[in-house]
């Protein structure tokens, strides 16, 4: 790492991406374009989907693709574009919230556990330890069941199974950059715990931080998928991905298109946070 | 073939992460005859090692030999397959490593992994090679050299697994033994020991060796023929009287230089002072769980009183595991002292460091021995010196900026290093850094960890003279911990002795070798190598009482 920094900022131009400071290989610029054009779909959905989503617009149903219905249509004859485009709004934005929450709450108790360490560090622990034992679908299906489905329900619960994941990954990276000599110098020279996590340490784990958020995304994607084919996610008329799936899944022996294209969306938008994760610049992996 | 080993014109060249490729030995000529040991010294990265290992047909990874030839009994390892290498490493030619600790496996006996050598090459029965490593032992002068090898190797002291590790070299009956800085990581009182161990050994075997090391002292007393180093190339050659006493290469004389301590300008007899800047009052403190008696349960640091001077420097020096670095945390307030006071400037400091104001944390500051450790290595140098300055000083950013040039100019760095960021620089520049930081604290006292004992000779020198050339200018007080004497020699004007968490005796830095009168003193003294061939063997030190006074016996 010692050598590896000072070199790379010195040398080659012809690498994706350089412009920004940051190389790109072109397995993680693929990656990342997957994910942007998701998030560009969830944004302007309404905007480019070709019929509403709850009309009936074929005759015919688990439909194959055609002109009109580009992805085919579903079991009571709906366009499956429209209702993937709109499913996007529902996996991408549930998800990058649950992560978002999940992430940032698991990572600031985790740095707070490492740097204050005594009871604090004991009781934040075992506490997520123990919200940790509960299987994390078992969880899902007793709150929703509970309280019942509601994207706010949605977040919140998938958040709170995620983070106690992300508190033991980060406490971990954090414990030993806090056995580092500058961090004791901080220490004596009066700093306050704020100080210390956020411009001592963070920027430290910043980049294990950031690959692990890309995998708990990927696990929050395939977990809201899971319950939304329980039927306990996103409620119809609307749906999800994983919704999507359940929905057609009677079309599975014709092959129809309705069940293959939400399970090629979900694998799409996984592999790609994977691809990306796994080919970060090297700039932002050297960062621990 | 006249020599055992002739190097000739050996060129190894590193690839480094950007694809750059980087000659790092540039053609280095070399004889060694039969029964020879020869130094190889220089600074760290001077190729010393990456020579070291080629004679056993090894290159680092990332490295290759680009050229020349390296022949081992008439045999060019370079040019041999990796087969035909591996036979003769162990039986030819034989390595001992810096670290024996961390080069023996800690789940096998001892005596498995020397004898393990005999079995791969299959030269004698296992019997007979346990009988020839006992003897092996005797000759290293072991203790129980019977029984030591059924022990483990955590079982027994860091010199004594450093003369393992030799005996482990030895029993394939090597004709070159390549000795890879096996003392630097030793206490003085040991590295003797191990010194005369090997030199023993070595002297009646006829054995050829080929002895890395950046310490000259040390060097002088084994090697018939040194080699001086740097960037990769020789600089200097010769008989080890003829390089220490009549030394050509501008290089060599730095490093002799280096090594004789320029006792501290007299800073005149104390003034008569009403309070001393920091006064210790039986110090207690410690690791572990508090026991029944309120006191934890390894007590590091036990009734240590001592008092600083205002503008007068203390050393403490002792072996690794004497509680000097403990006591230096619990001054600082890292470690609260379990009793005992602390009085700094006239007033009682609290224990631990939260107990302190800002004002006191800011007077008192404390440099670490890992310079790059002590730097976060996500921030730039401008950001690390920035950061006291705000927080200490609240001074605004343009008066920042002025101040943190000034304070690059005071600890001798140049300006345009202010954007780069601690992995870029040089281990000298980062412990620059590093007193950067503490003086922009502008602090009365600066308690220094063994902050040279991470560099290399001639860069500790300098980062010595400039530590003097601040006190003048700045009137700091300097408590400065080490384990090396000559360097407390070079700044301090009083020194304390310690042994096993307790304050031994303080003596005068002038006096130091006279006046000393506790014995662990006199043995800490008479054991720093001196630049004299005959040190070693005219030395009449008895080794029970070096043994008395090593913890692990």
């Amino acid at each position: 790492m010692t050598m590896s920094t000072s070199s790379t900022s010195t040398t080659s131009v012809h690498k994706y991406g350089s412009r920004f400071g940051y190389r790109f290989n072109l397995v993680g610029i693929i990656g990342l374009a997957v994910i942007l054009s998701w998030a560009l779909v969830a944004v302007f959905a309404p905007l480019i989907i070709p019929y509403p989503v709850g009309e009936i617009a074929d005759l015919d149903y688990f439909g194959p693709m055609s002109q009109d219905f580009w992805l085919g249509s579903d079991y009571l004859g709906r366009d499956m574009l429209s209702r993937i485009l709109m499913g996007a709004r529902y996996t991408v934005g549930i998800s990058l919230a649950a992560v978002t929450i999940a992430c940032f709450s698991g990572v600031v108790l985790g740095m707070i556990a490492a740097v204050a360490g005594g009871w604090l560090d004991t009781v934040l622990s075992r506490f997520l330890d123990a919200l940790n034992s509960i299987p994390s679908k078992l969880f899902g299906l007793v709150v929703v069941a509970a309280v019942g489905s509601s994207i706010p329900v949605l977040i919140l619960t998938l958040s709170v199974i995620y983070i106690p994941g992300a508190y033991r990954f980060s406490r971990a990276l954090a414990v030993n950059i806090n056995a580092m000599d500058f961090i004791t110098v901080a220490r004596i020279r009066g700093e306050s715990t704020l100080y210390l996590i956020r411009s001592e340490i963070l920027p430290n784990i910043l980049g294990p931080v950031l690959a692990d958020l890309g995998i708990r995304f990927v696990f929050i994607v395939l977990l809201l998928s899971g319950l939304s084919f329980l039927g306990l996610g996103v409620q119809p008329p609307y749906a999800d991905w994983g919704a999507l799936v359940r929905e057609n899944i009677g079309g599975l022996p014709f092959g129809a298109p309705a069940v293959m294209f939400p399970s090629l969306a979900i694998a799409s938008l996984t592999i790609s946070v994977n691809l990306l994760i796994d080919n970060l610049p090297q700039k932002i992996r050297d960062r621990a | 073939m006249a020599n055992l080993v002739e190097i000739r014109d050996l060129k190894v060249e590193a690839t480094t992460d950007s694809g750059r490729r980087v000659e790092i030995i540039k053609g280095i000529s070399l004889d060694i005859a039969d029964g020879e040991i020869v130094a190889l010294i220089g600074e760290s990265g001077s190729g010393k090692t990456t020579i070291a290992l080629t004679l056993m047909g090894y290159a680092r990874p990332g490295c290759r030999v680009s050229g020349g030839s390296v022949s081992v009994a008439g045999k060019n390892m370079v040019r041999l397959s990796e087969k035909e290498r591996a036979r003769i490493r162990g039986t030819e030619v034989a390595y001992v490593p810096q670290s024996a600790a961390a080069a023996f496996n800690p789940a096998a006996t001892i005596m498995d992994q020397v004898i393990e050598i005999t079995r791969i090459h299959q030269l004698m029965s296992p019997d007979e090679a346990r009988a020839k490593a006992v003897e092996l032992f005797r000759a290293l002068s072991l203790p129980e050299p019977e029984t030591i090898g059924t022990r483990y190797p955590h079982q027994v002291s860091g010199g004594q697994l450093q003369r393992l590790s030799a005996a482990m070299a030895l029993i394939g009956g090597p004709k070159l033994v390549i000795f890879d800085e096996p003392t630097t990581a030793l206490d003085v009182t040991t590295q003797i020991e191990v010194l005369r161990a090997f030199k023993s050994v070595m002297k009646a075997g006829g054995i050829a060796g080929v002895y890395v090391s950046h310490d000259l002292a040390v060097v002088a007393q084994i090697a018939d023929r040194i080699v001086v180093l740097k960037g990769g190339e020789m600089q200097e050659t010769g008989t080890t009287q003829e390089i220490l006493n009549n030394a050509k290469h501008p290089y060599t004389c730095e490093l002799l230089d280096a090594f004789e301590p320029k006792p501290r300008g007299a800073a005149g007899p104390a003034d008569p002072q009403p309070a001393p800047l920091l006064k210790i009052n039986t110090l207690v403190a410690g690791y572990g769980p508090r026991q029944t008696d309120g006191l934890p349960l390894v007590r590091a640091v036990q009734h240590v009183s001592l008092e600083v001077e205002k503008g007068r420097n203390l050393g403490i020096i002792g072996e690794s595991g004497c509680g000097k670095s403990t006591l230096a945390r619990a001054i600082a307030g890292i470690l609260p002292a379990v009793s005992g006071s602390i009085h700094f400037d006239g007033r009682e400091l609290g224990r631990s460091a939260r107990e302190r104001s800002r004002e006191q944390l800011r007077e008192m500051q404390i440099v670490f021995q890992y310079a790059d450790t002590a730097l976060n290595p996500a921030k730039s140098v401008e950001d690390i010196l920035d950061r006291p300055l705000a927080f200490y000083h609240s001074m605004r950013r343009s008066a920042r900026s002025v101040r943190i040039d000034e304070l690059l100019d005071m600890v001798r760095l140049p300006r345009n290093l202010r954007q780069r960021r601690p992995s870029e620089l040089s281990g000298g520049q980062k412990q620059r850094v590093n007193f950067a930081r503490a003086l922009a604290a502008e602090p009365k006292l600066i308690l220094c960890d063994e902050i040279t004992s991470a560099l290399d000779t001639v860069v500790a020198a300098a980062i010595i003279d400039l530590l003097k050339e601040l006190q003048r200018e700045l009137g700091l007080s300097y408590v400065f911990i080490s384990h090396d004497l000559s360097t407390v020699q070079a700044i301090c004007d009083e020194v304390v002795v310690m042994y096993a968490g307790e304050k031994v005796e303080q003596l005068a830095a002038a006096e130091l070798a006279s006046g000393a009168k506790h014995p662990y003193s006199k043995l800490l003294f008479a054991s720093v190598p001196k630049l004299d061939t005959g040190w070693l063997d005219g030395l009449d030190q008895r080794p029970e009482m070096a043994r008395a006074f090593s913890k692990a016996g």
